[in-house]
């Protein structure tokens, strides 16, 4: 038995790597909520937590490989399972299956793709036209950066099409963890569902209203 | 009165059916016009009606699965309208009545499909791959002979209802046609779960799980990806409370693989 070859081993691997993603994201929105504090709540966010360095390094180590884990086996597993099934019905109907759930390859790649050019953008600052410069504190200055990318509004774009891909990606995944991981049955599983369906909704709310708010001048200023 | 002569009245129907002279050749959609069909017909009796007229004007009939009628064989199998067995709750092709359909619909039929489920012709699959699931880890080592005294051994009636709901699978393989992965863990889940719940299959639950998986793979079948359709599509009502269980012994296996006190064959015996 195989954890990284046998078809219900690599679910688990799916679903653990799947559930650190998670927390690293709930994690993340909520330094990032620090941005309505202006200034000082992001950039003392930011400056204390790269004070931090094991634990960021341990979270950038672990989310990584996680990450690659994820994308490289749900590749593998996706190929497999279209050669499993290799002809459509004519008639397609579904009587449970959600868009959310049959679109995961796809909103995963989105989310791939995101994570490369957020990556790029904010942790490697090098696309162009970026803003790095220090507030009156001597900080760097994250929140002046993350303003002035956030007010372009094909960047806000891509940020809110990276959000609604992680909603639905979670949609369909939260609940889809639990039960892979075994933690369900008819009592537990509807409740997952909402479980899944609520965090999910509150990350997209909570991340799409950074850029939003900032491009529509209500928060940035 | 209406009401009841509308009950008694008939319907013309188009049925739109995949046709295919054997396993390797081409298949195509092929328009019937089924004729003179009264709610009361079961679906595979309007079938019948079809074949008998296709008989009489000298053509081949339409090759379908059937067996019982009486929804508790599982031989029936056909995708109608894009769901197996049609879509209706805890309800097999030939427990399908008519009423469902209204004069003049168009009904789409076609086989199973899904790799592991080769076409025979028409409508007719091979489900042998679930056999040989059943081969693989469906069982427990019992002496046989003769016949135990009752309550002998002792089993919880949780349990006993438990395994008696996984049981109820009766092996059509709708979950396969209906998962668009392939897979069929719901049919696996199913078995292992029984098993494992009683005493006299959690002796081999850990060796039985990884026999299944292996078997599922070896076979054809695809991965889960928790769609539930399977759940959905089963005539049976078989929950996907037991592929979580799946799961979870496959995971209390892999800790005792990794151990070392899982048998390496469960299929030396």
């Amino acid at each position: 038995m195989r954890l990284f070859s046998d078809s219900i081993g690599r679910k688990i691997v799916m679903a653990v790597t799947g559930l650190i993603m998670v927390l690293f994201v709930v994690g993340h929105l909520l330094g990032n909520l620090s941005i309505f504090n202006g200034p000082d709540g992001i950039n003392a966010y930011a400056e204390k937590l790269h004070q931090l360095a094991p634990l960021v390094w341990g979270t950038r180590i672990v989310v990584g490989l996680s990450v690659v884990l994820h994308a490289v086996l749900a590749v593998q597993i996706t190929l497999e399972n279209s050669a499993a099934n290799p002809t459509r019905y004519a008639v397609q109907r579904s009587l449970k299956a959600t868009f959310s759930g049959k679109t995961m390859i796809w909103t995963g790649l989105i989310l791939g793709a995101f994570i490369v050019y957020h990556l790029l953008q904010f942790t490697l600052r090098v696309t162009p036209g970026l803003v790095r410069g220090q507030d009156s504190l001597g900080r760097f200055d994250v929140f002046g950066m993350v303003v002035q990318q956030f007010r372009i509004v094909p960047i806000a774009a891509i940020y809110v099409v990276g959000m609604i891909a992680l909603f639905l990606h979670l949609k369909h995944g939260i609940q889809s963890t639990l039960q892979t991981l075994g933690w369900s049955n008819e009592t537990l599983l509807p409740r997952w569902g909402v479980l899944g369906k609520t965090l999910a909704g509150i990350l997209l709310v909570g991340f799409g209203a950074i850029p939003l708010l900032i491009l529509a001048g209500i928060a940035g200023n | 009165m209406s009401a009841h002569a509308s009950e008694h009245g008939t319907m013309n129907l188009k049925l739109i059916v995949w046709r295919q002279a054997g396993p390797n050749e081409p298949g195509r959609f092929e328009t019937y016009d089924a004729k003179g069909i009264t709610p009361h017909h079961s679906f595979l009796e309007m079938l019948d009606v079809v074949n008998e007229d296709l008989i009489k004007q000298g053509k081949e009939p339409i090759v379908f699965d059937h067996d019982c009628r009486e929804g508790i064989c599982g031989a029936c199998s056909a995708v109608v309208n894009g769901v197996p067995h049609g879509g209706y709750k805890r309800t097999t092709l030939c427990q399908l009545h008519m009423r469902k359909f209204k004069d003049g619909d168009a009904i789409y039929l076609e086989p199973w499909r899904a790799r592991a489920f080769p076409i025979i012709k028409d409508l007719m699959v091979d489900r042998g791959a679930l056999d040989r699931l059943i081969q693989a880890a469906g069982w427990t080592s019992a002496h046989t002979g003769g016949v135990p005294d009752g309550n002998s051994t002792p089993i919880p009636k949780r349990a006993a209802d438990y395994a008696m709901d996984a049981a109820e699978c009766i092996g059509c393989g709708a979950c396969v046609a209906a998962c668009p992965n392939g897979a069929a863990m719901l049919f696996a889940g199913a078995k292992v779960s029984q098993l494992a719940e009683l005493p006299q299959g959690q002796v081999e639950a850990p060796e039985r799980v990884a026999a299944m998986v292996q078997a599922m793979a070896e076979n054809g079948f695809g991965n889960c990806s928790n769609h539930y359709e399977c759940e959905a599509a089963c005539p049976k009502g078989i929950d996907v409370k037991f592929i979580a269980r799946l799961n979870r012994e496959f995971r209390k296996a892999l800790v005792l693989d990794k151990v070392g006190a899982l048998k390496k064959s469960a299929k030396a015996e």
